[in-house]
């Protein structure tokens, strides 16, 4: 296949970019907003093409620890749910990031808490930036506001994982998942054959090369009840982190260049932000967008270079107010902070945005 | 008069005189089970087959958390240790990405029959190309005794300190039973090792097991209805016994499907 301009929803597009890196395998468990990369999945029939596995699960708790499995043996292998299915999958995102296994994760988000609504949110930005599960972890999380980026951080989800031996998460939100949007699809990558595997990956469990007279057994495990030797691989860990934290930051500025206020936003709403600001500057605001696309690493020294000049942040989510915290660490107790949430699956329009930064920042 | 020879000891060591050897795939690494536990004469069969079936290099375990949790210390092949209950869904993954191998599973009652129930029973149900090895020994060993889903009824653990109830506590689980009757299943077995005679049966059992997963025919499940004496507060002696006298009533002994 090659590079191919094709129309289609953002869930659609994670199917089709998975298959065309030449992933090994998708174990997933329908839920809404989301089904659709498993549907899409199973209607392009991989296994016959590529060679790719794909399989439905008996729940996100068994399609987690298939992939930890699949990861565990060196395999290019994902997952994919919606909040209440990434709640369940915690024990097992825990043992993968404990196991240093390389595994694409992702959420499209829906609003919570419990059961919630199966409409768009972004109340799942402590879980994925925090850790999520037990012990002291990171994902890689990274933040799609378009169609585009959906295919594209599918391949840099799995780049980065295979690069820090590290699970990353693909944080979108409802919207992203659902619309449709012109998509540029990579051309197919071949699947690594098994020789390759061993070789890119020459800890995976997956048969001891050479038999007996080979290469030492490969044992995936994240016990280790010696607490000396449990520190020191705690310590590895995060060493790896600060590595990630220094190299792989990014985000989007839009419009910074002479603004007097800034926005900060991720996914869909800053995409809505970005008409607000349009709006804005049409009524003589300056304000300039900051778009993190790595949540975490979350892009401090940027919000906190931009801060310097702003009179006031204005924080967006689809939540009651989560990605402020990590504005708030990133900038000096004398700057403006504020926040703007929709929740419960509610997505505000621009004008909505705009009467809140006004509300907030402009003197009437 | 004739000379009596002393045989030294280096005449007698000789390979063609060997009657046994230990597996060239159970390392020398300490064991922590306990004097008297079946883990270790069930792991000895494991590494045994293992090499009689010159599987060494396409072998893939997956450990449970229960007792046998550091079973990938002491046989010398890839593992993987699973959080609590999910070997069965590892070793569906693993063993659909790298169909040419041998993937198995060796989990405990808890492991299996209570928090690794559903995936038990999908893995199963989906019929993957697996062997499940399922020590029943109808006790919490690792977390000192508590009760499992197959302990008996009247049976005294640290969480049924009066005896296991009905009432209170549910009935003794038999999975296997329930195992046989999925279609995905090929081959349910229930075996013991506290016998030589038992020990043997209960290898033919794990061969036959391996060889289904080689040819691809479905779930193949070998319970080994285990001591554990510890847990039990009887010697080893004793928990054989005990375990012949009352377990093989509600466990009775062999296939329960082979198809």
């Amino acid at each position: 296949m090659e590079e191919e301009i094709r129309l289609m929803k953002g869930n659609e597009a994670l199917a089709h970019a998975a298959i065309r890196y030449g992933a090994d395998g998708y174990f997933g468990y329908p839920i809404t907003p989301q089904s659709e990369v498993l549907e899409t999945l199973m209607l392009e029939k991989p296994w016959e093409t590529t060679g790719m596995v794909v399989l439905q699960a008996e729940s996100e708790v068994s399609s987690i620890n298939m992939v930890y499995g699949g990861a565990a043996a060196g395999k290019v292998v994902f997952t994919s749910s919606s909040s209440p299915g990434i709640s369940l999958m915690q024990e097992g995102i825990s043992y993968i990031a404990a196991s240093e296994l390389p595994a694409l994760i992702i959420n499209v988000m829906r609003g919570g808490p419990g059961l919630g609504t199966i409409q768009p949110s972004q109340a799942d930005y402590f879980q994925a930036t925090k850790g999520g599960g037990h012990g002291d972890y990171h994902l890689i999380v990274l933040a799609p506001s378009s169609v585009q980026e959906m295919c594209d951080f599918v391949g840099l989800g799995w780049d980065l994982a295979f690069k820090y031996r590290t699970p990353a998460i693909i944080l979108a939100d409802g919207v992203v998942g659902q619309m449709m949007e012109k998509v540029v699809l990579p051309p197919q990558r071949k699947r690594l054959t098994d020789e390759e595997v061993k070789k890119r990956c020459p800890w995976a469990a997956n048969g001891r090369t050479g038999g007996l007279a080979g290469r030492p057994r490969n044992v995936v495990t994240s016990l280790e009840l010696d607490s000396a030797k449990m520190e020191v691989s705690n310590e590895r860990f995060q060493r790896t982190y600060r590595l990630i934290e220094q190299n792989e930051v990014r985000f989007e500025e839009i419009g910074t260049e002479d603004c007097d206020f800034l926005i900060v936003a991720f996914g869909s709403v800053a995409r809505i932000s970005q008409k607000a600001v349009e709006m804005a500057r049409k009524k003589g605001y300056k304000i300039g967008i900051l778009r993190p696309i790595t949540l975490w690493p979350f892009p401090t020294n940027e919000v906190s270079r931009l801060s310097e000049k702003a009179k006031g942040i204005l924080v967006v989510e689809l939540n009651a107010g989560q990605m402020i915290e990590d504005v708030r660490l990133a900038v000096g107790h004398d700057v403006r902070v504020e926040h703007f949430g929709r929740l419960g699956g509610i997505v505000p329009s621009p004008d909505e945005i705009l009467e809140a930064f006004e509300e907030k920042f402009i003197e009437k | 008069m004739k000379e009596i020879s002393i045989m030294d000891i280096n005449d007698i060591i000789k390979p063609e005189n060997r009657v046994y050897k230990k597996p060239a795939l159970m390392n020398d690494n300490n064991m922590h089970y306990c004097p008297g536990c079946s883990h270790g004469v069930v792991h000895k069969l494991v590494a045994e087959i293992l090499e009689e079936m010159n599987l060494v290099e396409n072998s893939v375990g997956v450990a449970p958390v229960g007792c046998a949790v550091f079973a990938y210390n002491y046989v010398d092949i890839d593992w993987i240790e699973a959080a609590h209950g999910r070997a069965p869904a590892i070793a569906s993954a693993v063993s659909r990405l790298y169909p040419q191998n041998m993937v198995f599973t060796y989990q405990g009652d808890g492991d299996l029959a209570a928090i690794g129930t559903c995936e038990t029973i999908h893995a199963a149900n989906r019929g993957e190309n697996i062997t499940i090895i399922f020590i029943n020994n109808a006790i919490y060993g690792m977390t000192g005794g508590q009760m499992a889903p197959t302990t008996l009824l009247g049976m005294k653990t640290a969480t049924t300190p009066y005896g296991r109830r009905a009432d209170l506590n549910g009935y003794p689980l038999k999975i296997g039973d329930l195992l046989a009757q999925l279609d995905g299943t090929c081959y349910v077995t229930r075996q013991s090792v506290h016998t030589p005679a038992a020990v043997r049966k209960t290898k033919n059992a794990i061969k036959k097991a391996f060889q289904n997963t080689l040819d691809k025919k479905g779930t193949s499940v070998v319970e080994i209805v285990s001591t554990c004496n510890s847990g039990w507060k009887l010697t080893p002696a004793e928990a054989n016994k005990w375990m012949a006298e009352h377990m093989f009533e509600k466990y009775p002994m062999g296939d329960l499907k082979n198809v």
